[in-house]
């Protein structure tokens, strides 16, 4: 993002295996601790992360069978924000295209996933998805 | 590496409380929804969700506790949940879940509600 100072970054590259997602989790926690972030909006960035490598790991179907998970501390003189990048070099979606889960119709659907986006957005500040026959990229903020 | 769920049961009179300890991602979601259908097959009809020893969900586990409370509404029974972390009450109130599975903050306000 232009104009914006990172401060320390770690990337992480996940092979595509169960539960990979509480390992980038984990390191969330530790960047966000050292952020001095509160321990619910910690807990909140855990789970979008969970839920962004989840998305990734089901169902990006990349044949480099890893996925990339950046974490950038943002700001000047202090941190002011952790921002957090999941990407997969899978086949991609349409994020126009997906319908918003609503609980009503999951109860009397026989398919009661797909609810990864929403919570991500419900829990995280700014988020950006970005996705094409290159892959998925999921760029979220917690201020 | 693997985080897994550990499932317990406390039998009262009209109500089981399922208490987790744990990760609840697909795995613990399916070991949560074995155990509930067994109450169910017991008689039970009320159920509490005690997820005070889980810190952590993802949605995949979350859309079993769906089928479950879908199947509660089904029998006309009651479900509830109690103890959860802000984050994960947040989760639950981003999807929606709260208008069929009230949340209740501790035990005993959950027990007194759903029995009611």
């Amino acid at each position: 993002m232009a104009g914006e100072a990172v401060m320390r970054e770690v990337t992480l590259a996940l092979p595509m295996v169960p539960e990979m997602e509480i390992e980038a989790s984990k390191t969330a926690t530790s960047i966000a601790e050292s952020m001095q972030m509160s321990p619910d909006r910690i807990d909140e960035v855990r789970m979008a992360v969970v839920e962004a490598c989840i998305n990734a790991l089901e169902h990006s179907r990349s044949t480099d069978k890893e996925i990339f998970v950046t974490f950038e501390v943002v700001g000047d003189k202090d941190p002011e924000k952790l921002r957090i990048t999941v990407r997969d070099t899978g086949i991609g979606f349409s994020p126009s295209e997906l319908e918003e889960p609503v609980i009503e119709d999951k109860l009397k659907s026989k398919r009661k996933r797909g609810w990864g986006l929403k919570i991500i957005h419900g829990l995280m500040d700014e988020v950006e998805i970005r996705s094409g026959s290159e892959g998925t990229t999921v760029v979220m903020s917690k201020l | 590496m693997t985080e897994s769920l550990n499932v317990t049961v406390d039998r009262r009179e009209g109500l089981a409380v399922i208490y987790t300890e744990g990760y609840i991602n697909n795995q613990g979601g399916e070991e949560i929804a074995k155990v509930a259908y067994k109450l169910l097959d017991e008689g039970f009809k009320v159920l509490l969700l005690n997820l005070g020893g889980t810190k952590i969900v993802n949605s995949i586990g979350i859309s079993i506790l769906i089928e479950i409370i879908e199947k509660m509404i089904e029998i006309e029974g009651r479900l509830g949940f109690c103890c959860l972390t802000p984050t994960i009450e947040k989760t639950f109130q981003i999807m929606g879940l709260a208008q069929y599975a009230p949340i209740f903050p501790n035990e005993d306000a959950a027990v007194g509600q759903l029995r009611a």
